[in-house]
């Protein structure tokens, strides 16, 4: 049984109870697509909600030539039935007891699986201290901008910095231009911890851009981990 | 059970028997790890062929570039269900690796060993009989850094996550060991044509 709800004008959240195990955050899940005469695509979407959360939150980022994604923004109905599978992926992961500081680096709708884990670190509160980037095009294309500026109000722990590539700085500390190596070292600086675990999500440009600058800024390799999005929906 | 409303988009007759289950054709070459892309220096490059931890052999760069080359073309897939047609790799085929170590495969399986720490598990028989290479070459130009380079094994014929990238060293093992993915959920074998992705898939 689903349930779709815009999150930005390109992304949306599917809701889905379904009786899979408890997510750990960072997981995916494979959703399957069946037509009448049997033919089927199957694509990955990472989890957004909380491991607690009732229901699973899927983000789903709309590819206008893709065979998947138009379908969550354009046909399905709330209550269809949607075969899934998993929870999936043991490497991308979060748990509350692997502690931090937790550095979560996103592109664009991937901060799906990262806002999990932010999500996860409020439910748990985790004494550690966490530091989310996001970057998108403009304001309202940040996923979950409204509840990260919420939280970012109320935990003095979590510390949040949204770039926008497309659009001038609305808040103070804000970025109105991608994240470079400087910006990133200058985020890092200012934060003052060194993470213990660095997580980036995104399209492969903008990992492999922020994979760099962590290396840059003396990250080791053993302590990021990536997933990349392919350019297909 | 069909999914209300959905009619899929399906590949053209031409490419549908190229096409294994559950998998799209794209253009593009997707790039997926683990973590950084490790930069790899030709200076210090070696791989090492061994058994267990013994060392059979051992190159570097310029002995390796010296070995016997095969071209392999033909299909790629990705257990991300992408698969890519008509790709072009040059490098050294598993068995004239074997032949320039001066023995036979030592084992029925083996381990692929990357720079980046990544390691996958391979039978021996899905590498031998050209039908596996250590490939330093993608259509015609020398491997990038985020596709393996400068060298990564070739196991075509198996989901791609198989096809190790940064590829420093293949040690064959006694028994069929669990690599980085296969020990996170994924199948010890990756056959596409039996959509062999995780480990609960026949």
């Amino acid at each position: 049984m689903v349930r779709v709800a815009p999150l930005t004008p390109r992304i949306v959240s599917v809701f889905l109870k379904a009786p899979v195990g408890a997510p750990i955050a960072g997981q995916h899940l494979v959703v399957r697509l069946t037509a009448p005469d049997g033919y089927a695509a199957q694509r990955s979407y990472s989890i957004a909600s909380s491991p607690a959360a009732d229901a699973i939150e899927l983000v789903i980022e709309k590819f206008e030539d893709g065979e998947v994604s138009p379908f969550f923004h354009e046909v399905v109905q709330p209550g269809d039935a949607i075969e899934v599978r998993g929870p999936l992926g043991g490497h991308f992961v979060w748990r509350a007891e692997d502690g931090g500081p937790l550095l979560l680096v996103a592109g664009g709708s991937g901060v799906a699986p990262l806002m999990a884990m932010v999500r996860a670190w409020r439910d748990a509160a985790s004494p550690t201290p966490l530091l989310l980037l996001l970057s998108a095009r403009g304001w309202d294309d940040l996923a979950f901008r409204d509840e990260l500026i919420a939280l970012q109000a109320r935990a003095p722990l979590f510390s949040f910095i949204a770039a926008t590539t497309r659009e001038p700085a609305r808040r103070s500390g804000d970025l109105g231009h991608r994240f470079d190596s400087t910006a990133l070292q200058a985020a890092l600086r200012h934060w003052g911890y060194a993470p213990q675990h660095a997580y980036v999500c995104g399209a492969n440009r903008f990992v492999e851009a922020m994979a760099t600058g962590l290396l840059e800024a003396g990250v080791a390799a053993s302590r990021i981990r990536t997933e990349r999005y392919g350019g297909a929906g | 059970m069909a999914t209300r409303g959905f009619t899929g988009r399906r590949p053209t007759a031409a490419f549908a028997t190229r096409l294994p289950p559950g998998q799209f054709e794209t253009d593009d070459f997707p790039v997926l790890s683990k973590g950084p892309t490790p930069r790899v220096d030709l200076a210090t490059w070696r791989f090492t062929l061994s058994h267990g931890p013994k060392p059979l052999a051992s190159w570097n760069w310029e002995e390796f570039e010296a070995l016997p080359r095969t071209v392999w073309q033909g299909d790629i897939h990705c257990v991300t269900t992408w698969s890519k047609f008509d790709t072009t790799w040059e490098g050294v085929s598993i068995d004239d690796l074997l032949a320039a170590a001066g023995v036979a495969a030592p084992s029925g399986y083996a381990l692929a060993l990357s720079h980046d720490d990544y390691d996958t598990n391979v039978p021996a028989a899905d590498l031998l009989d050209g039908r596996a290479m250590v490939a330093t070459r993608f259509n015609g130009e020398p491997l990038a850094a985020e596709h393996g380079g400068p060298a990564r094994l070739l196991v075509p014929h198996l989901y791609f996550w198989k096809s190790a990238k940064w590829l420093k060293g293949l040690k064959f093992t006694a028994r069929d060991e669990a690599g980085f993915w296969e020990l996170r959920g994924y199948h010890m074998r990756g056959d596409p044509w039996k959509q062999q992705r995780y480990s609960d898939d026949p």
